[in-house]
């Protein structure tokens, strides 16, 4: 067979299914040497299976493989595991985190991989009684850090990082190999900041000009217009376009490639404004909250009851560590009053008890328990918490699983939840659904109070106003006081009735929704207009 | 703000060492012992138990969970002994040979071990109690059987008048303060320090595994064992072969606890055949414990505190409680009591932040790992458990 020099990768009509479900239907295409193939598709389209098939994951091998054949270099791939990928020279970033917790940054990039000094036993012992050469690691560390352009410092525990740093810890690991030659981010950018992804972004281009190919996934469709050389568009397992950036596409194009219908956002907001300024459901008063990379400073906002309430501001200025610190997830401190009852703070189960709710914007483990089914999940905590679906036989309580099976199906249908039923385990399910599952249990569980941080996170471009809708007519329907944080302004500007705009770990304003734009760039970057600071 | 929570942090990361200490320091004045009695026994203690102790951290680094290696290690040890005692070769070089028959023992129970809990992933401690009473049963099948009938022991004097199996206890004259005393035997005066006699030989001998350990986490190997103890999936992916490494730490800390059995033995010269081993490893626990490890972090200086601090609970208390209650006989109970007690305590510290997280997970919310938040969670709770 020909190969052209300059091509890395090729896959040939290659497919998957899952006990008889096909979720891959003869892909080909391929990629060459330096060059960033974006790839992108709706949730549960089949790109991280595609990725797994390529690393060799231990779920593909052993729901029976798949078939057509993919070549490296133009030898077919016959991997036993993902080490024989790693060693051929593929990379991949997980959409799930794998790094050491207690480890520092340092010892995660390197792991494995260590340098160490040669020492007289070493032979003997095949190296593993040499000792670490921690000054090489640091300096190795330092360097792959500096080449994706992140201010991260090598000698930090993962455990202490923000989610976003972890991500690039991730991605340093997998950019040290020395012969990485095809490199793949699956949703990299879905935990990152808009500007920290900027940074990946960049980071991508250096990489890719020295001569690495990389399959980039994403969601957010300008990310992909803005580094990638081509596309290609899953739509339910089947590849539907293939396109290179000179043939040109726009977001609303390749939305319309992956959906396979118009999609149109409109805008969710309320007609008519709330009349309710001094009804005042939880009053927050110098609220400190200790969150790694999101410290709050000195908090002090009222919600109003019924309102939907938008949290926005720059990457690491302490918007995130709001929700965190009031639901019990940080450590805390200050003076909240709910109800105008005194509210106790560091607590997760006393926030619990008070029907608040928290969909948390750590999408690499919401505390989902992976291995039970779809109903369970969504169901498990409003069981625990209000006692529902509990019935009485005799005397003893049991569970109603009829109940909970049929509630769960309501959640599946509204916010389409893709999923073969409600009983499928939510490993099973792709990331973006398993997202969906998390919201449907924060629903569940009835709550007075919602926080929802970063919603739309890895969610899809056409399911994106689905949730956003499914929000709003919680708060609407159901008089559900919902405040809802997001690093994407123009997503809170379409939903919300306020906004507060967080800079510096405190309230620098709040502004109504439909404010210029001007007025909200000034607040995030910390300067007031004369208006706003009266 | 941060000055605060920093104490808070640093109180609740040590609340085992410090509830202990507090327990100890109200004990003493009712002990009515002098300070430098104990002085002198924390200093034989220490010199006796820390090696035993260490032996313990590096399974630990694995997250294999405490105190089964550690019983194996000492029953290979407790029929190297017998050996010894049985040929009559004393002194330092009836410790070296102990040392030397005991290594390919301890290597064939930390195999056997290693094995079996490499197949238990998850639930090591349970696993390594059940086993620890199996490999007993084992032992003693050898030992009260098999010693003397298909082993054979020369002096009878070991035996049991039935003419097999060993005695309940046998003395170890022949190597009875063989390390302790070396430096006082060649000088020919005791060696000490304002009337406290030093074991010198011993102490270097622990400070020289002091030093191997210190330098082993710092090799590959050791950060490989750090690896799979804290994430043995993440470890798998990068290549590491799990697997063996849990079985070359089980490997280690068997040999090592052997060795750190017959250290302790040429200390107390008075050997239990049957239920050494089991007390010594409860024991070597408690020890770690009180010094503030944690089911995955341990220290060498954690070590040396937690021998002191629990050696000084160790004696203060029966005394105390006997001055107390007015009975001598509970003192022996007492200790036991305290040893596991201390053992559950400090389980159930530790066990707090674990379930705490667990529950999180139920309500939906992520496990944030990091010591400091975890820490920091804990505050409201009270301090004394109940
Ligand atoms: N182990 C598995 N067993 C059964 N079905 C699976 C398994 N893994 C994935 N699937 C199914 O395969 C389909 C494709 O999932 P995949 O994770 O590839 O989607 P995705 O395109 O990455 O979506 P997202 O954007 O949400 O991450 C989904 O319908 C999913 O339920
Ligand atoms: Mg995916």
């Amino acid at each position: 067979m020909h190969t052209d020099n300059q091509e890395v990768l090729r896959f040939e009509n290659v497919g998957k299914s899952f006990f008889g479900n096909q979720v891959l239907k003869d892909i080909s295409f391929s990629l060459e040497k330096g060059k960033i193939l974006g790839l992108v598709g709706e949730n549960g389209a089949g790109k991280s299976t595609m990725m797994k098939i390529l690393f060799s994951m231990d779920d593909i091998r052993e729901t029976g493989g798949y078939e057509g054949a993919i070549y490296l270099d133009g030898v077919r791939l016959d991997f036993n595991n993902p080490m024989d990928a790693i060693n051929a020279g593929v990379g991949m970033v997980h959409q799930e985190f794998s790094l050491i917790p207690g480890f520092t940054a340092t010892e995660n990039i390197l792991l494995n991989r260590e340098f160490t000094k040669r020492s007289v036993i070493s032979k003997a012992f095949r190296g593993k009684l040499d000792t670490l050469d921690r000054r090489r690691m640091h300096l190795s560390a330092q360097e792959v850090i500096e080449l994706l352009g992140v201010n991260l410092d090598p000698d930090m525990f993962v455990s202490n990082m923000p989610v976003g740093h972890k991500q690039f810890v991730e991605i340093s690991r997998e950019v040290n190999r020395e012969n990485v030659k095809v490199l793949i981010f699956d949703e990299p950018t879905a935990v990152l900041t808009e500007s920290e992804a900027q940074v990946l972004l960049h980071a991508l281009r250096t990489l890719a000009d020295r001569g690495v190919a990389i399959i980039f996934i994403s969601h957010r469709l300008q990310e992909i217009i803005d580094v990638c050389d081509s596309v290609i568009v899953l739509r339910d397992g089947e590849l539907v376009k293939d396109v290179r950036k000179e043939e040109g596409y726009s977001v609303v194009q390749l939305a319309k490639w992956m959906v396979g219908r118009d999609v149109e956002s409109k805008s969710a907001r309320r007609e008519k404004g709330l009349d309710n300024a001094d009804d005042i459901v939880m009053d927050i008063r110098n609220l400190w909250v200790n969150m790694a990379g999101e410290l709050v400073d000195d908090v002090n906002l009222s919600i109003r009851r019924g309102e939907f309430l938008g949290v926005g501001g720059l990457a690491g200025q302490g918007k995130l560590g709001i929700p965190n610190g009031i639901m019990g997830l940080a450590e805390a401190g200050g003076t909240v009053l709910y109800d105008g009852k005194p509210f106790a703070l560091n607590s997760p189960k006393a926030a619990l008890d008070l029907k608040l709710a928290f969909v948390s914007e750590d999408r690499r483990g919401f505390g989902l328990l992976l291995d039970e089914p779809v109903y369970w999940n969504v169901t498990f905590s409003s069981m625990q918490v209000l006692n529902k679906y509990l019935k009485r036989y005799l005397g003893v309580r049991l569970r109603d699983d009829k109940e909970m099976r049929e509630t769960t199906r309501e959640y599946i249908n509204s916010l389409e939840i893709r999923c073969v039923s409600e009983k499928q385990k939510v490993r099973e399910l792709s990331g973006g659904n398993q997202q969906k599952v998390c919201l449907a249990r924060a629903f569940d569980l009835e709550p007075e109070l919602l926080f929802v941080s970063e919603p739309t996170r890895g969610i899809d471009i056409g399911a994106k106003s689905l949730v956003l809708q499914a929000l709003k007519s919680y708060n609407e329907d159901k008089g559900v006081t919902i405040v809802m944080v997001s690093s994407e302004l123009e997503e809170l500007r379409s939903i919300c009735d306020r906004i507060a705009i967080i800079c510096d770990g405190k309230v620098a304003g709040i502004l109504s929704a439909d404010e210029d734009s001007e007025k909200f760039g000034l607040l995030m970057s910390g300067l007031r207009s004369d208006k706003e600071s009266a | 703000m941060s000055k605060k929570l920093d104490f808070k942090v640093l109180f609740m990361k040590n609340i085992v060492p410090v509830i202990f200490l507090l327990m100890t320091a109200i004990m003493m004045p009712f002990s009515g012992y002098s300070g430098k009695f104990l002085v002198q026994e924390i200093v034989t203690r220490l010199g006796r138990d820390t090696f035993l102790v260490l032996a313990l951290l590096i399974p630990l680094m694995a997250g294999m969970g405490i105190n089964f290696g550690l019983g194996l290690g000492a029953m290979a040890s407790q029929i190297a002994l017998v050996f010894v005692t049985d040929w009559h070769v004393t002194g330092v070089s009836g410790v070296l040979l102990a040392m030397l028959i005991s290594t390919p023992i301890s290597l064939v129970f930390g195999l056997f071990g290693g094995y079996l809990l490499n197949n238990a992933k998850g639930r090591e401690m349970i696993t390594s109690y059940v086993l620890g009473f199996f490999m007993l049963g084992a032992y003693q099948i050898i030992v009260l059987f098999g010693m003397g009938s298909i082993i054979p022991i020369g002096d009878e004097g070991l035996l049991l008048s039935r003419g097999f199996g060993i005695r309940n206890t046998i003395m170890l004259d022949g190597v009875a303060g063989s390390f302790d005393t070396l430096l006082d035997r060649l000088f020919g005066f005791r060696v000490q320090i304002a009337d406290i006699g030093i074991p010198v030989v011993t102490i270097l001998v622990v400070a020289l595994l002091c030093l191997l350990t210190w330098w082993f986490r710092r090799t590959k190997l050791g950060q490989e064992i750090r690896a799979v103890g804290q994430d043995m999936g993440v470890s798998a992916a990068s290549g590491i072969n799990v697997s063996r490494t849990r079985i070359i730490s089980m490997l280690i800390s068997t040999v090592l606890a052997g060795y750190g059995y017959i250290v302790f033995m040429q200390n107390v010269s008075v050997m239990p055949v049957y239920t050494g081993a089991n007390t010594v490893a409860t024991y070597a626990a408690a020890a770690l414990l009180v010094g503030g490890a944690t089911a995955s972090k341990a220290g060498i200086p954690g070590v040396i505190f937690g021998v002191a601090l629990f050696h000084l609970l160790f004696i203060v208390t029966p005394m105390a409680a006997n001055r107390i209650f007015g009975a001598a006989e509970v003192a022996e109970y007492f200790r036991l009591f305290i040893s596991y007690s201390i053992i559950a305590l400090a389980l159930v510290l530790n066990g707090w932040n674990a379930k705490k997280e667990k529950d999180r997970a139920l309500f939906g919310h992520r496990n944030r790992g990091g010591d400091r938040i975890n820490t920091a969670d804990a505050q409201p709770e009270p301090a004394t458990p109940k």
